[in-house]
């Protein structure tokens, strides 16, 4: 056992104690570190969003006399007309300036990344045979899943007779992914606690390697 | 049956307990349960160790210290790898609160490999808004990132110099716990061609194996599981190289996952059995 020297390593083994302490009961400590992590966090991102997004990409600028930049600041700044009900509306000049910029740049890729490129994948290619038996069933899983998926989520008409074992099917599909998702997010949330104890018995305590 | 009945209303507290101590147990006498590589970390891994040496690729910090037990691992093995095939690296953050993670994993894997700054890797840090971040580099580095984290212009860096878009990186990856792998993919792969990986937190890598499926990602590296096989890959060769082995946290931690994913099925068997025996009764 070699107890840590650092101070800090004192304090994050200290918090994460206090942390802990909510699996037994809500209490004064664990608010304690719960607030003290999201005063720190706001301070952290004001200071971070200041110094790497703010200052050299406005301020800067239009200290060097580069004007322009004036019209996004301001546009910015139109934000807090919130907090005055007479100018108020004029939040909806930025925000209006950020969907009609963001949806254009977003609905071409997400549409290509996430529909048209899934769309390709998800076809029973004809050559899939060539690679290897597993790579023809799988090719076969996938498209049976999805479309019986889909006919589940299909609901302009009454899920009877052929559209009621595809829709059942299609559930079978739905459980397997939910089951997939679930053991995941075991494994997440477990590693999650793994971390914070190498972290108590190694870097704190000294009991086992440290990180 | 009595006993069943128990089991299936045990006090949640009884559980954390035992979870604790099956995570513990592993941690202080290690299992040693074999790692057993799976495909999309060894197209990761290949992708990498049949690079040209002097290639460049671009690591993206879009973790925080929230997912540091699963990404961490990630990205130094990878980091590792890199530096022992001689391939060149770009580090960036994303995320703003990763910034700092980025700088000590470059910082301890290079001097483990004698590597020097600005000749051998590069780190940018962080910018604001990741969507123009991402489609910036497409058309010239410099115009995202006039300076590298330190503040040194770019054009001064040596490594710098034939490094100007998505064009002379070979591969990007993005180490994170939420849906920047999906914009690298959306921005970089889909409008640039550019490959595109990724080492995701377990919650995020069921979301991804479409992603795998389609070839938008080159491999992926998912939870501390793919940490495991990717440490466990570089180590080998490491040992082949003469290298002193780094710590293994990631195939230690998969010791207490097994014990750990072994006692909740136990538990929903229980608790499913508890819940038809109470059902028939009640019948």
């Amino acid at each position: 056992m070699h107890l840590a020297t650092d101070p800090w390593v004192w304090v994050a083994a200290i918090l994460t104690l206090f942390i802990f302490t909510f699996l037994y009961k809500d209490n004064p400590l664990y608010k304690f570190a719960e607030h003290l992590l999201v005063g720190v966090s706001a301070g952290y991102y004001l200071a971070i969003y200041w110094h790497n997004g703010v200052k050299p990409n406005i301020i800067d600028h239009i200290t060097q006399g580069q004007l322009i930049y004036l019209i996004p600041l301001i546009l910015g700044l139109m934000y807090f007309t919130i907090f005055i009900p007479k100018t108020s509306y004029m939040i909806r000049w930025p925000i209006a300036f950020l969907l009609g910029a963001g949806s254009g740049l977003s609905i071409p890729a997400t549409f290509q990344a996430n529909i048209a490129e899934q769309i390709k994948g998800t076809m029973l290619q004809p050559l899939s045979f060539y690679y290897s038996n597993a790579a023809l069933i799988n090719a076969i899983v996938l498209f049976i899943g999805v479309l019986t998926v889909l006919t589940y989520f299909f609901f302009s008409k009454e899920h009877k007779g052929a559209l009621y074992t595809t829709a059942r099917i299609g559930i079978i599909f739905l459980m397997i992914g939910f089951g997939a998702s679930f053991g995941y997010t075991v494994m997440a949330r477990v590693s999650l606690l793994i971390g914070r104890l190498q972290f108590l018995l190694g870097n704190w305590l000294g009991i086992i390697p440290s990180w | 049956m009595k006993i069943i009945r128990v089991l299936s209303t045990l006090d949640r507290r009884i559980i954390f307990l035992l979870v604790g101590l099956g995570i513990l147990i592993p941690l202080l006498k290690p299992l040693g349960i074999p790692e057993n590589i799976t495909p999309p970390v060894r197209d990761v891994y290949q992708f990498i160790d049949t690079l040209p040496p002097g290639s460049a690729i671009l690591m993206s910090v879009d973790y925080d210290a929230s997912v540091l037990p699963e990404v961490h691992p990630m990205f130094l093995s990878i980091l590792r790898h890199a530096m022992l095939r001689n391939v060149k690296v770009i580090g960036i953050a994303l995320n703003p609160a990763g910034v700092g993670l980025g700088v000590q994993a470059f910082d301890r894997i290079s001097k483990e490999f004698g590597k020097k700054y600005g000749e051998d890797y590069v780190y940018l840090g962080f910018k604001p808004n990741f969507v123009a971040t991402m489609l910036g580099l497409g058309e010239e580095i410099r115009k995202v990132f006039p300076t590298d984290y330190y503040g040194t212009p770019l054009d001064s860096l040596p490594m710098m110099k034939e490094i100007h878009s998505y064009r002379d990186i070979a591969l990007v990856i993005s180490f994170s716990g939420a849906g920047y792998p999906g914009s690298w993919v959306a921005y970089a792969y889909s409008r640039y061609g550019q490959k595109v990986a990724a080492g995701v937190t377990a919650v995020m890598a069921a979301d991804y194996y479409p992603f795998l499926q389609t070839g938008q990602f080159i491999g992926m590296l998912g939870g501390m599981k793919g940490a495991a096989e990717y440490e466990d890959l570089v180590n080998k060769l490491l040992q082949e190289k003469g290298y002193k082995k780094p710590m293994p946290f990631a195939i230690k931690g998969m010791d207490s996952i097994t014990v750990v994913h072994l006692l909740i099925i136990i538990f929903i068997i229980l608790g499913n059995l508890g819940y038809f025996l109470q059902k028939k009764e009640v019948k």
